[in-house]
């Protein structure tokens, strides 16, 4: 009886309508690796292609995952995060120019890596103590303190890029974190190509599966939550809310600094202005699509890779695209596709998703 | 230490608030298994009383003890390991969790020291379920639970972290009759178990059937401390407001009249989208008062919004005289001649930040005498306010005062006197007298049945059955969105009543 129950407990908890909509980006990234597979099939064998895809989705999807990780760990404590894409692009720039300065004072590319990866965090925690510290302490209205932050990472690291021109040869180039190999998987013909990822891709697989421990199996999780649907319940229960609320606030912004090291440090060693490109609002879209679940989002970000994803591969298999799909030759086109597809994926078309009860409301003893 | 010492003494606590003072020199003892009642009207300073002891708020000044020692309650988690459990008004309860994560929140069983022992949890559920006869299943969703198991769980909830003193905070609020017998089973097991309870509560009824002792607070002090055996309503009535109560509401015998409001087989949904009111059917006559109750939640919402235009019908349809107002713009059924005393006067009845001058024409600003085409004359709004100021005895300090800051007698008298003086046919009151005190139920009642006996239909719609009974002439019950039973007052007992509002068919 006892475990009948938990397993049917267990299943309330995952939300019914999610499976459909699992199986339903399910379908799309599928569709999309199809569409790639028919241009480049003439030049390459689908085996081949399909692996390379999802290697791309992976890799493509790591500053998704990661911002919507970091969105899930402030809105599940009852925090609304829109600043994912100025924590993303702060840190993205300041592990930048931390990697460049290391290099530059004589430090070895993987010691300056290293250095750039600890401030890129470092500075995603920062802003994301001032979200907490405006949000939480001063009860600003959370999309303001959201958008402050947004506004300020945009402005200081594109004037600060203007004033440290780096001329492209007086600095050496650190480069970027090395290919890991996972021992025996990465070995397996073909399929292994998906097995060869970067640290940070790793990483934020790894935290997928890490916050899902945390916020279903421990203390930490079940009181995070409670924050979120109901703080005054909390409150009353001895559960320090501000606590909760910083603490979860200053892990997702650790997490977001993580996504903004990969635009620069694992990515391409280099940063322009606004280089973030919308990533941290897909993030976020993918944290409502996923209904505020670390799987759920991991999927959504997956599906948003996906189509990334194809993009990329378009590029590479340009000249194969057969005449009458000349359309996919224009990269306007295809790079609509992410965009469109969080259109779709928030306007509820896909089924309503539950926000946390109190999410954005400031909490007043 | 015996069995009959204070297991909590509450000396000369004084707490101010802005402008009032809230509980002034309070004292009162508590002995270990003894049912103390707090009686008192709304703003009499219970809840500031409990509240302290739990430690939400800080006194101004006085002392506590438990268990005959001083102690300082700075938070509840202090007031938690003294063993002092609260059971609030509104449950704190968090309704995606289960019934077990909900109880053991905030002292959870643990593995490995951060790990959340779900079957543990589960399993001290059951066994202080079994222990005090609280009846709940562990892994339900509290969201899927009825209000009185929810208030079970939070019961559960205090005896989870051992309390030994328990506070009540107007727990029957949300309960059928029948769910409220079934709390006093439960309080009196638990005292006799030795928990010591304190119910806070302004229904006299209740305190009398339940309590070992009543303590009686009014404008923030102890007026009186009474045995349940040694005094008798009217006398407990008339120390918590200070004077005689006409507890009865004075009326003669209705003279029906012609239909006014038929409402045929009308459907409508919640806010989620599911059917909440299913098929009813019921006729208003003027001069009479049918009364609709039910437990919350089974319709009655929804069944006042579609009547008055807030909310569409799905189906079925209304006619008010003779002429359809299903899904007509609400101003046009207002037009017609109904009244609406909306369930939640804060946010449907009155715009709270508005002077009362201007909530009194909120329905009638934009006709003469108080408008001039687009132009407001604001000379006549005043006229207007001063004078339904003293009709209906509006206690406010001017006419110009913001209407959030009046009590919320006040606020309702606006509401009354704004939806009275226009010429009405139909008036439909929605829980008139939530949350009011003795006074100003005792007002309301009497102009709602000064209406009825002029000619108007009223269909009161109330969760609470003294009120039904006290003023209806007919009594629905909605059970389920369906109107399961409509009976004369004479044959409508209270016991009957609660069985049709339970949904046990006769």
């Amino acid at each position: 009886m006892g475990s009948g129950s938990a397993a049917a407990n267990r299943l309330a908890r995952g939300k019914p309508h999610n499976y459909r909509r699992l199986a339903l980006i399910a379908a799309i990234i599928v569709a999309l690796a199809g569409v790639t597979v028919l241009v480049g099939r003439g030049r390459t064998s689908p085996a081949v292609i399909v692996a390379s895809f999802i290697a791309t989705t992976l890799a493509v999807a790591t500053p998704l995952t990661l911002g919507a990780l970091s969105g899930i760990y402030c809105e599940r404590a009852g925090v609304v995060n829109i600043a994912i894409e100025g924590l993303m692009l702060g840190a993205a720039f300041f592990g930048f120019m931390a990697t460049m300065y290391a290099r530059k004072a004589g430090l070895p590319s993987e010691a300056s890596l290293l250095v750039g990866l600890g401030a890129a965090l470092l500075t995603g925690l920062l802003l994301s103590l001032l979200h907490a510290v405006l949000s939480i302490t001063f009860r600003v209205d959370q999309v303001i303190s959201g958008t402050v932050i947004n506004i300020l990472a945009i402005g200081l690291t594109g004037y600060l890029h203007q004033q440290m021109v780096f001329s492209g040869t007086s600095a050496a180039s650190a480069g970027v974190l090395p290919t890991l190999r996972i021992p025996l998987l990465a070995d397996i013909p073909v399929l292994g190509k998906v097995f060869q990822q970067q640290p940070i891709a790793i990483t934020a697989i790894v935290l997928v599966l890490v916050t899902h421990l945390v916020l279903y199996r421990t203390i930490w999780g079940l009181r995070t939550r409670a924050v979120g649907e109901h703080p005054r319940a909390a409150d009353t229960v001895g559960i320090n809310v501000a606590r909760t609320r910083y603490v979860n606030v200053l892990i997702g912004g650790l997490i977001a600094g993580l996504g903004g090291a990969y635009f620069t440090i694992e990515s391409v060693p280099n940063f322009q202005p606004l280089m973030t490109n919308g990533r941290g609002f897909i993030a976020l879209a993918a944290v409502i699509f996923g209904n505020w679940t670390p799987l759920g989002a991991w999927a959504a970000a997956l599906l948003f890779g996906a189509a990334q994803a194809l993009q990329i591969n378009l590029q590479f298999y340009a000249d194969a695209i057969p005449s009458g799909l000349d359309f996919l030759r224009k990269s306007q086109i295809v790079g609509m596709v992410p965009y469109i597809l969080t259109m779709i994926a928030i306007s509820g078309i896909m089924g309503r998703s539950t926000p946390p009860a109190a999410d954005g409301q400031p909490y007043e003893k | 230490m015996g069995s009959s010492a204070n297991v909590l003494e509450v000396r000369d606590v004084c707490k101010r608030f802005p402008g009032v003072v809230a509980n002034d020199h309070v004292s009162l003892e508590l002995k270990r298994g003894e049912i103390l009642a707090l009686l008192g009207e709304n703003g009499a300073g219970k809840t500031t009383l409990m509240n302290i002891v739990y430690g939400l708020h800080r006194p101004d000044e006085g002392q506590i003890l438990v268990d005959g020692s001083q102690v300082q309650i700075k938070s509840p988690g202090d007031a938690v390991r003294l063993g002092i459990g609260m059971v609030h008004q509104h449950f704190m309860l968090v309704p995606v969790f289960s019934v077990a994560e909900n109880v053991v929140l905030g002292v959870e069983p643990r593995r490995w020291r951060a790990v959340f022992d779900q079957a543990k949890a589960r399993a001290r559920v059951r066994e202080l379920s079994q222990r005090y006869g609280l009846e709940v299943d562990p892994d339900a969703l509290v969201k899927d639970l009825p209000v009185g198991v929810q208030q079970r769980i939070e019961i559960i909830k205090a005896l989870y972290r051992q309390a030994k003193i328990l506070i009540l905070d107007e727990p029957t609020a949300v309960l059928t009759p029948q769910e409220a017998d079934d709390l006093f089973r439960i309080m009196r097991q638990l005292a006799a178990s030795g928990v010591s309870i304190i119910f806070i509560t302004h229904k006299l009824r209740e305190v009398l059937a339940v309590a070992d002792r009543i303590v009686v607070l009014r404008g923030g002090r102890v007026v009186g401390t009474a045995s349940p055996r040694e005094t008798d309503e009217a006398a407990l009535a008339a120390m918590m407001v200070g004077r005689e109560v006409i507890l009865k509401v004075e009326r003669g015998p209705a003279h029906p009249g012609a239909p006014v409001l038929a409402v045929h087989d009308l459907r409508a949904a919640d806010d989620r989208g599911l059917l909440a009111l299913d098929g009813v059917s019921f006729t208003v006559h003027a001069g009479e008062v049918l009364g609709i109750a039910g437990v919350q939640g089974n319709g009655q919402k929804e069944l006042a919004e579609t009547l008055t235009g807030l909310r569409r019908a799905r189906g079925g349809r209304a006619e008010l005289l003779g002429h359809e107002i299903t899904n007509r713009p609400p101003r046009q059924i207002i037009e017609a001649g109904t009244a609406h005393i909306p369930e939640d006067r804060q946010r449907h009845g009155l715009v709270l930040s508005y002077p009362v001058a201007d909530n009194l024409v909120l329905s009638t600003y934009y006709l003469p005498p108080f408008a001039h085409g687009p132009l407001i004359d604001y000379s006549q709004v005043e006229e207007n306010a001063r004078a339904r100021v003293r009709e209906f005895d509006v206690r406010t300090p001017s006419i110009y005062t913001r209407t959030g800051g009046l009590s919320g007698g006040n606020q309702q008298k606006v509401i009354v006197a704004r939806e009275f003086s226009r010429p009405i046919k139909l008036l439909i009151a929605d829980q008139p007298t939530r949350g009011l005190d003795v006074g100003s139920i005792e007002y309301i009642h009497s102009r709602i049945i000064e209406k009825r006996d002029a000619g108007c239909a009223v269909l009161l719609i109330s969760a609470e059955l003294d009120e039904i009974l006290a003023l209806s002439d007919r009594i629905g019950v909605l059970y389920r969105g369906r109107l399961v039973a409509v009976l004369s007052a004479a044959e409508a007992t209270k016991e009957r009543l609660g069985l049709l509002m339970a949904g046990v068919a006769e």
